[in-house]
Protein backbone atom coordinates (compact mmCIF):
# COMPACT_ATOMS: atom_id res chain seq x y z
CA UNK A 1 0.00 0.00 0.00
CA UNK A 2 1.92 2.96 -1.27
CA UNK A 3 -1.02 5.25 -1.71
CA UNK A 4 -2.85 6.85 1.17
CA UNK A 5 -4.31 10.22 2.10
CA UNK A 6 -5.81 12.07 5.01
CA UNK A 7 -8.71 14.43 4.60
CA UNK A 8 -11.66 16.14 6.11
CA UNK A 9 -15.26 15.61 5.10
CA UNK A 10 -16.70 18.76 3.57
CA UNK A 11 -20.21 17.50 2.89
CA UNK A 12 -22.41 15.76 0.40
CA UNK A 13 -23.92 16.90 -2.88
CA UNK A 14 -24.68 15.34 -6.24
CA UNK A 15 -22.82 15.07 -9.52
CA UNK A 16 -23.97 14.05 -12.98
CA UNK A 17 -22.06 11.13 -14.51
CA UNK A 18 -21.37 10.58 -18.23
CA UNK A 19 -24.73 8.90 -18.65
CA UNK A 20 -26.41 11.99 -17.26
CA UNK A 21 -27.63 10.31 -14.07
CA UNK A 22 -27.32 12.16 -10.78
CA UNK A 23 -25.09 10.28 -8.34
CA UNK A 24 -24.69 11.05 -4.63
CA UNK A 25 -21.18 12.13 -3.74
CA UNK A 26 -19.16 13.16 -0.70
CA UNK A 27 -16.57 15.91 -1.03
CA UNK A 28 -13.32 15.69 0.92
CA UNK A 29 -10.63 18.24 1.44
CA UNK A 30 -7.40 16.22 1.33
CA UNK A 31 -3.84 16.98 2.29
CA UNK A 32 -1.32 18.21 1.55
CA UNK A 33 0.47 15.79 3.84
CA UNK A 34 4.04 16.20 4.95
CA UNK A 35 6.31 13.25 5.74
CA UNK A 36 7.45 13.61 9.35
CA UNK A 37 9.28 10.33 9.80
CA UNK A 38 10.20 7.30 7.76
CA UNK A 39 10.26 4.02 9.66
CA UNK A 40 12.31 1.17 8.27
CA UNK A 41 12.47 -2.55 8.94
CA UNK A 42 16.12 -2.31 10.04
CA UNK A 43 15.55 0.44 12.55
CA UNK A 44 11.95 0.10 13.68
CA UNK A 45 11.04 -3.46 12.77
CA UNK A 46 8.47 -2.41 10.17
CA UNK A 47 8.23 -0.01 7.25
CA UNK A 48 5.92 2.97 7.57
CA UNK A 49 5.57 6.66 6.93
CA UNK A 50 4.49 9.07 9.63
CA UNK A 51 2.67 11.99 8.06
CA UNK A 52 1.29 15.27 9.35
CA UNK A 53 -1.82 17.05 8.17
CA UNK A 54 -3.39 20.43 8.91
CA UNK A 55 -2.11 23.58 10.57
CA UNK A 56 -1.84 24.11 14.32
CA UNK A 57 -0.33 26.78 16.55
CA UNK A 58 2.82 25.48 18.28
CA UNK A 59 1.56 26.67 21.69
CA UNK A 60 -1.25 24.12 21.49
CA UNK A 61 1.11 21.16 21.36
CA UNK A 62 2.82 19.34 24.19
CA UNK A 63 6.57 19.11 24.23
CA UNK A 64 6.73 15.43 23.16
CA UNK A 65 4.57 16.13 20.13
CA UNK A 66 6.51 19.27 19.25
CA UNK A 67 9.75 17.33 19.38
CA UNK A 68 8.64 15.10 16.52
CA UNK A 69 8.37 18.13 14.28
CA UNK A 70 11.55 19.83 15.50
CA UNK A 71 13.83 16.98 14.53
CA UNK A 72 13.01 17.06 10.79
CA UNK A 73 12.44 20.83 10.97
CA UNK A 74 8.81 20.89 9.90
CA UNK A 75 6.19 23.39 11.05
CA UNK A 76 3.77 21.68 13.46
CA UNK A 77 0.75 19.83 12.06
CA UNK A 78 -2.58 19.15 13.72
CA UNK A 79 -2.79 15.47 12.94
CA UNK A 80 -0.07 12.82 12.95
CA UNK A 81 -0.82 9.47 11.41
CA UNK A 82 1.25 6.49 10.43
CA UNK A 83 0.68 4.38 7.32
CA UNK A 84 2.34 0.98 6.83
CA UNK A 85 4.18 1.35 3.55
CA UNK A 86 7.65 0.98 2.13
CA UNK A 87 7.17 3.90 -0.24
CA UNK A 88 10.41 5.89 -0.28
CA UNK A 89 9.19 9.43 0.26
CA UNK A 90 11.78 11.78 1.75
CA UNK A 91 11.21 13.21 5.20
CA UNK A 92 9.83 16.72 4.74
CA UNK A 93 8.36 16.01 1.31
CA UNK A 94 4.79 16.97 0.52
CA UNK A 95 2.18 14.43 -0.57
CA UNK A 96 -0.75 15.62 -2.65
CA UNK A 97 -4.06 13.93 -3.31
CA UNK A 98 -3.57 14.33 -7.06
CA UNK A 99 -0.41 12.18 -6.88
CA UNK A 100 -2.15 9.47 -4.89
CA UNK A 101 -5.49 8.89 -6.59
CA UNK A 102 -7.10 9.52 -9.94
CA UNK A 103 -10.62 9.40 -11.31
CA UNK A 104 -11.94 5.87 -11.67
CA UNK A 105 -9.95 4.40 -8.75
CA UNK A 106 -11.66 2.45 -6.02
CA UNK A 107 -10.86 3.37 -2.42
CA UNK A 108 -11.62 2.42 1.17
CA UNK A 109 -12.28 5.19 3.66
CA UNK A 110 -12.00 4.95 7.44
CA UNK A 111 -13.19 7.43 10.02
CA UNK A 112 -14.91 7.76 13.34
CA UNK A 113 -18.70 7.54 13.01
CA UNK A 114 -21.10 10.01 14.59
CA UNK A 115 -21.78 9.22 18.25
CA UNK A 116 -25.35 8.19 19.02
CA UNK A 117 -24.97 8.00 22.80
CA UNK A 118 -26.68 5.29 24.85
CA UNK A 119 -29.01 3.64 22.36
CA UNK A 120 -31.64 0.93 22.70
CA UNK A 121 -31.79 -2.29 20.70
CA UNK A 122 -34.11 -0.87 18.04
CA UNK A 123 -31.72 1.90 17.01
CA UNK A 124 -28.57 -0.06 17.78
CA UNK A 125 -29.36 -3.45 16.26
CA UNK A 126 -32.44 -2.76 14.18
CA UNK A 127 -34.74 -4.95 16.24
CA UNK A 128 -38.42 -4.54 15.60
CA UNK A 129 -39.95 -3.75 19.00
CA UNK A 130 -43.55 -4.20 20.05
CA UNK A 131 -46.84 -2.62 18.97
CA UNK A 132 -47.32 1.07 19.81
CA UNK A 133 -51.09 0.84 20.47
CA UNK A 134 -53.97 -1.60 21.13
CA UNK A 135 -53.17 -1.71 24.84
CA UNK A 136 -49.60 -2.72 24.25
CA UNK A 137 -47.26 -1.80 27.05
CA UNK A 138 -44.30 -3.31 25.27
CA UNK A 139 -42.94 -0.62 22.99
CA UNK A 140 -39.17 -0.56 22.50
CA UNK A 141 -38.02 -3.15 24.99
CA UNK A 142 -35.16 -5.61 24.67
CA UNK A 143 -37.35 -8.71 24.93
CA UNK A 144 -36.27 -12.18 26.01
CA UNK A 145 -32.85 -12.62 27.54
CA UNK A 146 -32.80 -16.29 26.54
CA UNK A 147 -33.89 -19.68 27.85
CA UNK A 148 -34.60 -20.47 31.53
CA UNK A 149 -32.97 -23.18 33.67
CA UNK A 150 -30.73 -24.35 30.92
CA UNK A 151 -28.38 -22.45 30.38
CA UNK A 152 -29.43 -20.36 33.44
CA UNK A 153 -27.41 -17.40 32.21
CA UNK A 154 -27.49 -14.79 29.48
CA UNK A 155 -25.41 -15.96 26.56
CA UNK A 156 -22.47 -13.80 25.51
CA UNK A 157 -23.18 -11.53 22.59
CA UNK A 158 -26.83 -10.95 23.58
CA UNK A 159 -27.91 -7.73 21.89
CA UNK A 160 -28.59 -5.18 24.59
CA UNK A 161 -28.77 -1.39 24.92
CA UNK A 162 -25.50 0.47 25.18
CA UNK A 163 -23.21 2.98 23.58
CA UNK A 164 -23.55 3.34 19.83
CA UNK A 165 -21.46 5.15 17.26
CA UNK A 166 -18.24 7.14 17.74
CA UNK A 167 -16.26 4.08 16.64
CA UNK A 168 -13.94 3.47 13.75
CA UNK A 169 -15.85 2.55 10.61
CA UNK A 170 -14.46 1.62 7.19
CA UNK A 171 -16.47 1.96 4.01
CA UNK A 172 -15.04 -0.17 1.21
CA UNK A 173 -14.90 0.03 -2.55
CA UNK A 174 -15.95 3.60 -3.22
CA UNK A 175 -15.64 5.13 -6.68
CA UNK A 176 -13.41 8.16 -7.11
CA UNK A 177 -15.56 10.57 -9.09
CA UNK A 178 -13.17 13.50 -9.25
CA UNK A 179 -9.72 14.52 -8.06
CA UNK A 180 -9.04 18.25 -8.00
CA UNK A 181 -5.32 18.83 -7.60
CA UNK A 182 -5.63 22.61 -7.51
CA UNK A 183 -8.00 22.78 -4.59
CA UNK A 184 -6.90 19.46 -3.04
CA UNK A 185 -10.36 18.00 -3.31
CA UNK A 186 -11.44 14.39 -3.58
CA UNK A 187 -14.98 13.52 -4.61
CA UNK A 188 -16.19 10.00 -3.80
CA UNK A 189 -19.43 8.28 -4.64
CA UNK A 190 -21.58 7.50 -1.63
CA UNK A 191 -21.67 8.36 2.06
CA UNK A 192 -18.76 8.38 4.49
CA UNK A 193 -18.60 7.93 8.27
CA UNK A 194 -18.45 10.85 10.67
CA UNK A 195 -19.57 14.46 10.80
CA UNK A 196 -18.63 17.25 8.41
CA UNK A 197 -15.10 18.26 9.27
CA UNK A 198 -14.33 14.77 10.55
CA UNK A 199 -10.93 13.25 9.81
CA UNK A 200 -10.87 10.45 7.24
CA UNK A 201 -8.19 8.06 6.02
CA UNK A 202 -8.28 7.13 2.34
CA UNK A 203 -6.54 4.03 1.00
CA UNK A 204 -6.79 1.95 -2.18
CA UNK A 205 -9.48 -0.67 -1.75
CA UNK A 206 -8.70 -4.16 -0.50
CA UNK A 207 -11.51 -5.53 -2.66
CA UNK A 208 -10.39 -7.48 -5.70
CA UNK A 209 -12.52 -5.50 -8.12
CA UNK A 210 -14.50 -8.47 -9.42
CA UNK B 1 -15.64 29.90 0.61
CA UNK B 2 -18.15 27.11 0.76
CA UNK B 3 -16.56 24.35 -1.30
CA UNK B 4 -19.82 22.48 -1.87
CA UNK B 5 -21.49 25.59 -3.24
CA UNK B 6 -18.55 26.30 -5.54
CA UNK B 7 -18.56 22.72 -6.86
CA UNK B 8 -22.29 22.88 -7.51
CA UNK B 9 -21.97 26.27 -9.17
CA UNK B 10 -19.51 24.79 -11.66
CA UNK B 11 -22.03 22.19 -12.73
CA UNK B 12 -25.02 24.47 -13.10
CA UNK B 13 -26.25 25.00 -16.64
CA UNK B 14 -26.71 28.58 -17.65
CA UNK B 15 -27.41 27.78 -21.28
CA UNK B 16 -31.03 26.69 -20.90
CA UNK B 17 -34.00 28.96 -21.37
CA UNK B 18 -35.53 30.18 -18.10
CA UNK B 19 -38.48 28.12 -16.94
CA UNK B 20 -41.60 29.51 -15.35
CA UNK B 21 -44.48 27.69 -13.75
CA UNK B 22 -47.42 27.32 -16.12
CA UNK B 23 -45.31 27.51 -19.27
CA UNK B 24 -46.03 25.04 -22.05
CA UNK B 25 -42.61 23.70 -23.00
CA UNK B 26 -40.93 21.25 -25.32
CA UNK B 27 -38.06 19.52 -23.55
CA UNK B 28 -35.54 18.02 -25.95
CA UNK B 29 -33.95 15.05 -24.20
CA UNK B 30 -30.85 13.17 -25.25
CA UNK B 31 -31.59 9.47 -25.27
CA UNK B 32 -28.71 6.99 -25.51
CA UNK B 33 -29.44 3.78 -27.40
CA UNK B 34 -26.35 1.64 -27.36
CA UNK B 35 -23.76 4.01 -28.74
CA UNK B 36 -26.21 6.05 -30.77
CA UNK B 37 -27.71 9.22 -29.41
CA UNK B 38 -31.02 10.66 -30.47
CA UNK B 39 -33.27 13.45 -29.30
CA UNK B 40 -36.68 12.80 -27.83
CA UNK B 41 -39.12 15.62 -27.23
CA UNK B 42 -41.38 15.66 -24.21
CA UNK B 43 -43.88 18.47 -24.21
CA UNK B 44 -46.25 19.64 -21.55
CA UNK B 45 -46.97 22.18 -18.86
CA UNK B 46 -44.44 22.98 -16.14
CA UNK B 47 -46.44 22.43 -12.96
CA UNK B 48 -43.73 22.61 -10.29
CA UNK B 49 -40.14 23.49 -9.52
CA UNK B 50 -38.63 21.92 -6.44
CA UNK B 51 -35.36 22.23 -4.57
CA UNK B 52 -32.47 24.55 -5.20
CA UNK B 53 -28.96 24.52 -6.55
CA UNK B 54 -27.78 21.50 -8.48
CA UNK B 55 -30.56 19.30 -7.12
CA UNK B 56 -33.38 21.48 -8.41
CA UNK B 57 -36.04 19.64 -10.42
CA UNK B 58 -39.08 20.60 -12.46
CA UNK B 59 -42.21 18.64 -13.29
CA UNK B 60 -43.72 18.60 -16.76
CA UNK B 61 -47.28 17.32 -17.13
CA UNK B 62 -49.16 16.38 -20.24
CA UNK B 63 -52.16 14.30 -21.20
CA UNK B 64 -51.13 11.44 -23.42
CA UNK B 65 -53.86 9.25 -24.95
CA UNK B 66 -56.21 10.29 -22.16
CA UNK B 67 -53.72 9.45 -19.44
CA UNK B 68 -51.90 12.07 -17.40
CA UNK B 69 -48.13 11.72 -17.67
CA UNK B 70 -45.67 13.62 -15.51
CA UNK B 71 -41.93 13.68 -15.82
CA UNK B 72 -39.68 15.05 -13.14
CA UNK B 73 -36.37 16.27 -14.52
CA UNK B 74 -33.33 17.89 -12.91
CA UNK B 75 -33.10 21.50 -14.07
CA UNK B 76 -29.36 21.15 -14.62
CA UNK B 77 -29.36 17.66 -16.10
CA UNK B 78 -26.89 17.14 -18.95
CA UNK B 79 -29.53 14.91 -20.55
CA UNK B 80 -31.51 17.99 -21.51
CA UNK B 81 -30.47 19.17 -24.94
CA UNK B 82 -32.61 22.31 -24.90
CA UNK B 83 -35.92 23.61 -23.65
CA UNK B 84 -38.30 25.40 -25.97
CA UNK B 85 -40.98 27.61 -24.47
CA UNK B 86 -44.05 27.34 -26.66
CA UNK B 87 -46.42 29.46 -24.58
CA UNK B 88 -46.12 31.41 -21.36
CA UNK B 89 -48.82 30.64 -18.82
CA UNK B 90 -50.73 33.03 -16.60
CA UNK B 91 -50.87 31.38 -13.18
CA UNK B 92 -51.12 32.52 -9.57
CA UNK B 93 -49.51 29.55 -7.85
CA UNK B 94 -46.03 28.07 -7.66
CA UNK B 95 -47.37 24.52 -7.74
CA UNK B 96 -50.13 23.63 -10.18
CA UNK B 97 -51.07 20.29 -8.62
CA UNK B 98 -54.74 21.24 -8.94
CA UNK B 99 -54.44 20.43 -12.65
CA UNK B 100 -54.25 16.74 -11.76
CA UNK B 101 -57.88 16.74 -10.63
CA UNK B 102 -59.12 18.54 -13.71
CA UNK B 103 -59.82 17.55 -17.28
CA UNK B 104 -60.90 19.41 -20.37
CA UNK B 105 -61.38 23.13 -20.36
CA UNK B 106 -60.90 23.62 -16.62
CA UNK B 107 -57.41 22.13 -16.95
CA UNK B 108 -56.42 24.84 -19.37
CA UNK B 109 -53.98 27.58 -18.44
CA UNK B 110 -54.52 31.07 -19.77
CA UNK B 111 -51.76 32.43 -21.88
CA UNK B 112 -49.68 35.23 -20.47
CA UNK B 113 -49.15 37.83 -23.10
CA UNK B 114 -46.18 40.11 -23.11
CA UNK B 115 -46.84 43.69 -22.04
CA UNK B 116 -46.54 44.72 -25.67
CA UNK B 117 -48.44 41.81 -27.23
CA UNK B 118 -47.13 40.48 -30.49
CA UNK B 119 -49.97 39.49 -32.75
CA UNK B 120 -49.53 36.60 -35.11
Amino acid sequence: MDRFMLGRKVGMTQFFDEAGSAIPVTVLECGPLVVVQRKTVEKDGYAALKVGYGEVAPRKLTRPVKGQFEKPGITPRKVLREFRTDAAHEVGSTLLVSDMFSTGDRVDVSGVSKGKGFAGVIKRFGESGGPETHGSMYHRRVGSMGANTDPARVLPGKKMPGHMGAERVTVQNLDVVLVDGERNLLVLKGALPGPRGGLLEIRPTVKSGK
Amino acid sequence: MDIIKVLEQEQLRGDLAPLDIGDYVKVHLKIKEGNRERIQVFEGTVIARKGKGLGETFTVRRISYGVGVERILPVHSPKIDRIETVRKGKVRRAKLYYLRDRVGKSAKIKEKLASAPKRG
